[in-house]
């Protein structure tokens, strides 16, 4: 039976095969834990519909944005820090699987050895999907809107998608970094936290106090929810006098995202091999 | 190399920051064979098994399996290598036969036998009614017998088991054994490691002992078992006073050394066949010894490093294998 894996001539054509066949296997297998613990997909389900019932209802009605309605504001920030959240998901599944033994099984098969990585991408990346349709539901219910053309919305949408998958790849480098699910939850509240809400996501740049503000204007969080309002044709609340970044945010958030996976893809994949090779 | 050989290894050396795993080991099992590496933890027993299905690079040394390289063709030795580590690596989220059929795609067999393999080894296993029961509800034997039968799953034609009925009853592990001469009748070749002797008497063609990383003997059970003894008496005795008489008294029936320990008040020795215990129980009384207890027992891996080292007991490492292996990682 050896014989149909062992005497086939590993091609380019059939590596490909067998790269995208075991990704598809362990994507399976990661579709079959969140049937078993549907709760995994609170935080891309459950949180962003409370962020938004919680900000367009509670704390909505205190804040104003210049040039619009703070609901039209609210959701392209909310929609850019539940797909940063969303790292999470990818650091706690990968955390989990390097402390139980089940890669060291993975490792002694003759699948593809990225594929491991790749599969996880792909669940990981469908969770999103979700997650960005809930709130783009969610959104549309409390009187958020698109006012833009088709163009510019599949741009939009384009945009989060990237967004994503460098989330995806950033909470595997963590997971992977940090080898223990707890230590991942804890760690990531310290980073995200501050480094969404010191942002636009929520609030315009242009109330916060002098030095916070110029935080809060450089951070790829502010140039990335500007830059989805922007493809939306949602208010953008940025000042005039608001640095290059904010000014510039469809362009800035290419440049935050391209940079970001051409470090994060490369170093992820080398501490992988390290951390599994001993 | 013998074109015969299953697993060859050369040199085969692995250091972990100052200390090392593995020192200079030479292997080379047949095909169809079985190879019992025997030795207590931080032996280097996992340690071997890793390298050798290219879960570990060598510090030095070479070794193949089923032909290949281990460090230069680690993806041809992988589709013809089956593993089961200690602990068990399966998926606790998914069902027993989902772990199977996972296995079998990421071997990359049709599809079709994706599904047949997968009912086919539940049944061989014994898992047949609780196939579709999450791998979280089994108990540990289960487990370990789920763990074998995903490292059956391409029927490899080298199969390695790292302490395989290590937490098994005394049953399940006989059940194992049996499963185990199945399929090298069938032609596979077995490196297991164990730390009972009797084990690796029971299943292993040749032995091979492992002492912190070296190969301190190595030879059929025969020759180990001659070099060893059979079967022991043991004597407890009441006092400290009485160890020298009971030794003096079983001297008579002793086929090798003789070893007391006054701490456990314990004089033990291998005996010649044929030494009924009655008899030495009259020796004892000869010499006006009320002795606690007088039993017999099989050798085990303490008496084959007594025999072989002249130590007692190995110090076992200050670190564990698998916590060396978590440092290392």
């Amino acid at each position: 039976m050896q014989e149909t894996a062992s005497t086939v001539d590993s091609g380019i054509h059939t590596r490909v095969r067998w790269f995208i066949s075991d990704t598809l296997a362990i994507a399976r297998r990661s579709a079959a834990h969140i049937r078993q613990t549907p709760e995994k997909l609170l935080d891309v389900t459950m949180q962003p519909l409370m962020f938004v019932l919680l900000f367009a209802f509670v704390f909505g009605g205190a804040i104003h944005v210049a040039g619009g309605s703070y609901r039209e504001y609210l959701v392209g920030g909310i929609l850019v820090q539940t797909i940063f959240f969303g790292m999470m998901g990818p650091a706690i599944s990968i955390a989990t699987d390097l402390k139980e033994g089940v890669l060291e099984r993975f490792r002694s098969l003759p699948m593809s050895r990225s594929a491991f990585l790749f599969g996880h991408l792909t669940a990981e990346l469908t969770a999103m999907l979700l997650a960005v349709v809930i709130m783009t539901v969610s959104g549309l219910i409390v009187g958020w809107g698109i006012n833009a053309s088709i163009g510019s919305a599949i741009a939009g949408y384009g945009l989060l998608l990237l967004l994503a998958a460098l989330a995806i790849w950033l909470g595997t480098l963590l997971g992977i970094a940090v080898r223990s699910p707890d230590a991942v939850m804890g760690l990531a509240f310290i980073v995200i936290f501050p480094l969404t809400f010191v942002s636009s996501a929520f609030v315009g740049t242009g109330t916060l106090p002098d030095g916070l503000r110029q935080v809060a204007e450089w951070n790829p969080i502010s140039a990335l929810a500007a830059a989805v309002r922007t493809l939306f044709g949602n208010p953008t609340a940025v000042p005039g006098d608001a640095v290059w970044p904010l000014a510039h945010p469809v362009l800035a958030s290419l440049i935050w995202i391209v940079a970001g996976l051409a470090v994060v893809i490369p170093l992820t994949m080398r501490l992988y091999q390290r951390k599994t090779t001993g | 190399m013998n074109d015969n050989s299953a697993i060859v290894a050369r040199g085969l050396s692995k250091r972990y920051d100052e200390l090392w795993a593995l020192r200079d080991i030479d292997l080379n099992v047949p095909a169809g064979s079985v190879l019992g590496l025997l030795g207590h933890n931080g032996a280097g027993k996992t340690t071997a098994i890793r390298i050798l299905t290219t879960l570990a690079e060598p510090t030095s040394g070479s070794a193949s399996v089923a032909g290949f390289d281990v460090a230069t063709e680690g993806a041809r030795v992988r589709e013809r290598i089956g593993v089961a580590g200690q602990s068990a690596t399966v998926d606790d989220l998914l069902t027993a036969r989902a772990n199977l059929e996972m296995v079998g795609r990421l071997y990359h067999l049709p599809k079709g036998e994706v599904r047949s393999r997968a009912d086919e080894l539940l049944e061989r296993l014994g898992l047949a009614d609780v196939g579709d029961r999450l791998v979280k509800t089994f108990s540990g034997g289960m487990r370990r017998r789920l763990d074998l039968a995903a490292s059956l799953v391409a029927d490899p034609p080298v199969l390695f088991l790292d302490e395989p009925t290590t937490g098994l009853d005394p049953e399940a592990r006989i059940e194992l054994w049996k499963l185990l001469r199945e399929l090298v009748a069938g032609g596979t070749t077995l490196l297991l490691t164990t730390q009972y002797l009797d084990e690796a008497d029971q299943l292993a063609d040749s032995i091979v002992v492992l002492d912190r990383g070296r190969v301190i003997e190595e030879g059929s059970p025969a020759e180990l078992k001659s070099r060893v003894g059979g079967e022991r008496v043991v004597i407890n005795v009441s006092g400290t006073q009485e160890i020298p008489p009971a030794a003096s008294a079983l001297a008579r029936f002793a086929d090798g050394h003789i070893d007391s320990d006054p701490g456990e008040l314990l004089v033990a020795a291998p005996v010649q066949r044929g030494t009924r215990l009655i008899e030495v129980v009259r020796a004892l009384d000869q010499e006006g010894i009320d002795a606690a207890d007088v039993h017999r027992r099989e050798p085990t891996l303490d008496d084959v490093f007594l025999a072989l080292t002249g130590t007692r007991r190995v110090e076992s490492d200050p670190t564990d294998e698998h916590e060396l292996e978590e440092v290392a990682a």
